[in-house]
């Protein structure tokens, strides 16, 4: 239990690393893929089967891929990205990672971890489990979302449609 | 010591071939406790391996013999009596080969592309049942594992791709990607039918609820059900694409993109590539007998006493041969093409075909005689209706006319 779990800490914790820190985007985008493979692994560990392969599904089989075609269509993925990034964006970055971090922390400090409570084992949850608790307890949160990534889907096809041209837009053009 | 561990064995290869449970028990408990777990992880393994690695050889013997055969010639006649040495030349004939690595190469990238895809490809088997007691891996989620590990090489294929540094390389991973993207959608949301039928993810349970035999002779498969019917021709188109074979191949497009992302692989890797392609159909041909075809279930009443496994690759087998045939006879797609049948075409009628599996589902309590008859003919017409309505507005004001030859008799 010690072993592995000291393994797939370190793969993820280097491969994070790596992703910020490596010159080429795209070699920055496989470490990313890597990462997101070990926390899928930690869940698998920790006995949360659907976590762990919904995981994999949605993020390495998918948000992965759009990852390094996001990177291929707007920039030359084989060059370096030398320009710094400007100051704005360092605050902003910082402040994400400490608002991160603090509810992080909240929650590591309110858990049975810190209090010293016992665990309550309840036994690792099948996918039968789940999908009943999400369409009792947690549905409308689950409609929310659907919502959510329809509109967003619909977004995303308004964008890419090709515009029409129509004779006030055309006219400057010539 | 020694004739225990033969006796073991014995037991063990009996307890395989007359389908008994607990097959691995019979030699574990003769070995040292400390070896116990490896020799475990590795009887469960190396059958896998071994077994799929042969059918890949013997598959590339059939595919090269049938498509001769359907393309009027003789196809390998050469190596061994009726050319059946073959597999064997090409396997030497590849791993003799110079590997050639491009100079202007992403080396690190390059090297981990076959492998990363070999590895998932290889894991998508763990979850198959091959046998009534034979399942490598017993998992709650197996089928979505299954999905997982198939979604996970995508990555390797741009790896290949990119780490190429070659513009039909990285093409060629790029359309793939795209392929196998928007097939994965028709591909899932046919095999959630199953799962909504059987309320379970463990291909395990989901092959022992297609058990027994309508009015004794008709067995209990899901593809002899309207909904089963049109989700595993859906789910066959969709495991094409997945496994880029002809006629939706256009990631190799031979006469465009030279080989695709395969372009800059040779020797060791490229056979690899080949190994990992083609397990990835095997294991994709399981997954649809497995969901539709019965699995390990023997056709007729009767027939039980041959072993399950014997069935189970019977049938992968002809799904095999069937993906030959479709190679030997369609021509290949445009990208556009490609693209509107998995949108257009494939997406709504399996997203239909959920509404006919749960129409299915609740007309399970009607009890009057010939009910099974009239909820099928109302299945058949649920998903006949749009696939014709569908089929018809998408090809447009096209009028077939009957082909003229002008110079072939």
């Amino acid at each position: 239990m010690e072993i592995p779990f000291a393994i797939l800490t370190a793969l993820t914790l280097v491969s994070a690393l790596a992703a910020m820190s490596l010159r080429n985007l795209v070699h920055c985008a496989l470490c990313l893929a890597l990462t997101l493979a070990g926390l899928a692994a930690l869940y698998l560990q920790l006995g949360a089967q659907f976590a762990g392969f919904a995981q994999i599904l949605v993020y390495v089989g998918a948000v992965a891929i759009l990852v390094v075609f996001a990177i291929l269509l707007t920039n030359r993925g084989d060059q370096a990205a030398a320009t710094r990034a400007p100051a704005r964006s360092w605050v902003s970055g910082a402040g994400i990672a400490v608002a991160v971090f603090a509810v992080l922390a909240r929650v590591i400090l309110t858990s049975s971890l810190a209090t010293g409570h016992p665990m309550v084992d309840r036994g690792s949850p099948t996918v039968k489990d789940l999908g009943m608790q999400l369409m009792t307890q947690y549905v409308l949160p689950l409609e929310v979302i659907g919502l959510l990534l329809t509109a967003a889907t619909l977004g995303a096809v308004i964008i890419a449609l090709p515009e029409k041209k129509t004779p006030a837009a055309a006219a400057p053009n010539h | 010591m020694i004739a225990d561990l033969l006796n073991g064995i014995g037991l063990l290869l009996w307890r395989v071939v007359s389908d008994q449970p607990d097959a691995k028990g019979a030699l574990l408990p003769v070995l040292p406790a400390v070896l116990q777990p490896v020799v475990s992880a590795v009887l469960s393994v190396a059958p896998i391996i071994g077994v799929f690695a042969s059918l890949f050889a013997l598959t590339t013997l059939l595919e090269r013999k049938g498509l001769g055969r359907i393309q009027n010639r003789l196809g390998p006649n050469r190596v061994g009596p009726f050319g059946i040495l073959q597999p064997a030349a090409d396997g030497l004939k590849m791993l003799t080969k110079e590997d050639i690595i491009p100079r202007s190469a992403d080396k690190v990238v390059h090297f981990l592309a076959p492998v990363c895809l070999a590895v998932p490809t290889l894991l998508a088997f763990a979850v198959l049942p091959y046998g009534r007691n034979l399942v490598p891996l017993d998992l709650d989620a197996g089928l979505l594992f299954f999905f997982a590990v198939g979604a996970s090489t995508e990555l390797s294929i741009f790896m290949a791709g990119w780490s190429s540094r070659n513009k039909y390389s990285l093409l060629g991973a790029m359309r793939a990607i795209a392929q196998m993207i928007s097939y994965e959608i028709p591909l899932i949301v046919s095999s959630v039918t199953v799962v909504m039928m059987t309320g379970t993810l463990s291909p395990m349970h989901i092959v022992e609820h297609q058990a027994g035999f309508i009015w004794g002779f008709i067995p209990h498969w899901y593809v002899l059900t309207p909904w089963g019917f049109a989700g595993f021709v859906i789910f066959t188109i969709a495991s094409l694409a997945e496994s880029n074979r002809s006629p939706f191949d256009l990631p190799e497009a031979e006469s465009e993109l030279i080989a695709g992302h395969l372009t800059e692989y040779s020797g060791f890797k490229y056979a690899l590539f080949f190994l990992a392609e083609y397990l990835g159909m095997f294991a994709i041909s399981g997954l649809g007998v497995t969901l539709f075809l019965g699995g390990w279930h023997a056709p007729l009443p009767g027939l039980e006493w041959i072993p399950s496994f014997v069935w189970f690759f019977g049938k992968l087998v002809s799904m095999v041969f069937l993906f030959i045939w479709i190679r030997g006879t369609v021509p290949r797609l445009r990208v556009d093409q490609l693209l509107n049948l998995a949108w257009k075409f494939l997406l709504p009628l399996a997203l239909i075909n959920l509404v006919v599996a749960a129409v299915w589902h609740f007309t399970a309590v009607w009890t009057f005689p010939g009910a099974l008859v009239v909820r099928w003919l109302l299945g058949a017409a649920l998903i006949g209706g749009p696939y014709v309505l569908l089929g018809s507005a998408l090809s447009g004001a096209k009028k077939t006319t009957l082909r003229v030859y002008r110079y072939a008799t």
